[in-house]
């Protein structure tokens, strides 16, 4: 097991108006993570994801529960676990914000202690994979925040961590810089077997990068399995946006979709399917038999969403 | 063998951020020779009423302390703040606890580095401006710069060390402010910024010589000045380094302390 946890409990004292009380982050929560595994971590904000990770990688001391990261204790073999792991935090930088870009990658090889060749052939692999040779010599401060993530990333793969923890990495990326991202890690990870646990509020992360998903809901594990399985049971579906060349009746006969609604007269039309029983191909291909498509887009379930569903279900 | 690898490393970054901002280090020097040069006025007009030495100062060694000082401000910290203390406030120093180093050794040795750099580009030019402008008395022999220099750079460190202290009461305080207001207040008087601590009435040099203020900046300036020489000038570096030794330990313990009551909120 790379990550096991059991009974792992944090609370927090919080002032409320002049009384304080006790809010429970993380609550009884036990888990385990084979090496090699992809893991999605989900939750809606507060749910405890942020407060579990700072857990398995020491930085917070569990209130109860026994935490193992890599055979590890956390907080008492910090400096040990830290040469195992890389750790992204969406919203904190790791990397030296008034220096080249390069320099962040030398600091870090030398704190890691790489050997010089082997510091060198890594950065160059990774400076290749994730494109960075535009701005390798830019302070980091001037770096778009597409870029820097980029940069991150490499410098939390520096020194070949067996478990890479990201921590929203694709918060406020566009399109095409969060695609790139996923490449580049469904890739890493096929290359070295990197242990991946994920969190994020971006369904197409999960779906591309894991294998397995956990949701938590108020610190205590809610579902763990498939994100396949996550669907179904929550029955999540996706939605299928058309736009029509010329406006249509309302799309009703599609197998294995439902007509949500249309816009526009008929001109903007939106199916939901379940991708359990069908896929976007098919139902595209369904509409074009009755329909001219012009342009087309696919809505995501939100993971808020899911959650909730979730929720609703098991009550 | 790897952690001062890794320490030398740091301060090498340190030396980099530093000089990655030339204006503001331009504009620190101004600051330093115009206080410099009010400092001569008013320091040489005193040894001046007091017939020509004050407290075993002359008119080219009271001008050489005077450059000195204000040379070694812009390596010295004799204002409290740091990275370290933002990086608590912020939740940023949990990065710092990511990696296998020590977190102490590591933000002093960034902050040693951007001082040391600070001595080329503020420390020289000070000095220069003193010597062209006043003209300064310094020791013949090279015995009083070997153990200077040493002195210095220890000086230096245990600025950053003590400052790195005041960071790390911000595991547990919220607002560091009123610390570095405090440390503000005294580290000038005690470090011999205003004037040599040798020209405060006796029970206040006793209180400055019970902190280690005067390690900081008087110690390094006496050294290199050669007001003290020989087996006493070895002796004030034992008290630097017993000083930087005290505060390192401090710094450890509240170290290991502070991070298990490390809360650290958001992403």
């Amino acid at each position: 097991m790379i990550i096991e946890t059991t009974g792992l409990t944090r609370e927090f004292r919080v002032r409320d108006g002049l009384r304080r009380r006790t809010v429970r982050a993380v609550d009884d929560l036990s888990l385990a993570v084979e090496a090699g595994e992809s893991v999605g971590y989900i939750g809606a904000n507060g749910a405890g994801k942020s407060t579990t990770i700072k857990m398995l990688v020491g930085i917070l001391v569990p209130t109860a529960g026994e935490v193992r990261t890599c055979g590890l204790r956390p907080v008492r073999d910090r400096r040990d676990l830290a040469r195992r792991i890389g750790v992204v935090f969406g919203q904190r930088s790791q990397l030296w914000w008034d220096l080249p870009v390069r320099e962040s990658f030398e600091i870090l090889a030398t704190i890691h202690g790489l050997p010089a060749g082997e510091a060198r052939a890594r950065t160059a692999e990774l400076v290749e994979l994730l494109e960075m040779d535009d701005f390798l010599a830019t302070p980091v401060r001037q770096v778009s925040l597409g870029q820097r993530m980029r940069a991150e990333i490499a410098a939390a793969l520096l020194h070949r961590p067996d478990l890479l923890i990201l921590d929203e990495p694709t918060i406020g990326l566009d399109v095409l810089s969060k695609q790139r991202l996923r490449e580049f890690l469904v890739a890493e990870r096929r290359e070295h077997g990197t242990t991946l646990l994920l969190t994020t509020h971006d369904m197409g992360d999960i779906e591309r990068l894991c294998d397995r998903v956990l949701v938590v809901d108020h610190g205590r594990l809610a579902y763990d399995g498939t994100l396949d399985g996550l669907a179904r049971t929550v029955g999540a579906q996706r939605v299928l946006v058309v736009d029509l060349a010329t406006p249509a009746d309302d799309l009703t006969g599609i197998p294995d979709a439902t007509h949500v609604r249309s816009e526009g007269g008929g001109l903007r039309q939106h199916l939901a399917f379940d991708a359990e029983s069908t896929t976007a191909a098919r139902v595209l291909a369904a509409v074009s038999e009755s329909a001219e498509v012009r342009d087309l887009s696919i809505e995501e379930p939100e993971i808020e969403d899911v959650v909730r569903r979730l929720y609703a279900a098991s009550r | 063998m790897h952690a001062l690898r890794v320490y030398a490393r740091l301060l090498v970054a340190g030396v980099r951020r530093q000089s990655s901002y030339p204006l503001a280090t331009l504009a620190g020097l101004v600051a330093n020779a115009t206080f410099g040069l009010l400092k001569t006025g008013i320091l040489l007009a005193a040894v001046g009423s007091a017939g020509g030495t004050l407290a075993g100062y002359d008119v080219g060694t009271m001008s050489a302390y005077v450059w000195l000082s204000q040379g070694l401000l812009g390596s010295v910290n004799l204002w409290g703040g740091s990275d370290m203390m933002q990086r608590i406030r912020s939740g940023d120093v949990a990065i710092d606890f990511l990696r296998p180093v020590d977190v102490q050794g590591a933000a002093i040795a960034t902050d040693v580095g951007k001082g040391l750099f600070a001595l080329l580009p503020r420390g020289l030019p000070s000095v220069l401006i003193g010597v062209l402008a006043v003209g300064v008395t310094m020791p013949a022999t090279p015995g009083p710069y070997v153990l200077g220099v040493f002195s210095v750079l220890v000086g230096i460190t245990v600025s950053h060390a003590l400052v790195y202290l005041l960071a790390v009461t911000g595991f547990w305080l919220v607002e560091t402010r009123g610390v570095t207001v405090l440390y503000m207040s005294v580290s000038g008087l005690f470090a011999g910024l205003f004037t040599p601590v040798w020209l405060f009435p006796d029970w206040l040099r006793t209180a400055a010589e019970a902190t280690p203020f005067p390690s900081m900046m008087m110690y390094p300036i006496d050294v290199l000045t050669g007001r003290v020489t020989g087996a006493d000038a070895v002796g004030v570096v034992g008290v630097q380094l017993a000083w930087l030794a005290g505060v390192l330990l401090l710094g450890h313990v509240l170290t290991r302390a502070g991070r298990r009551t490390l809360e650290v909120q958001g992403g």
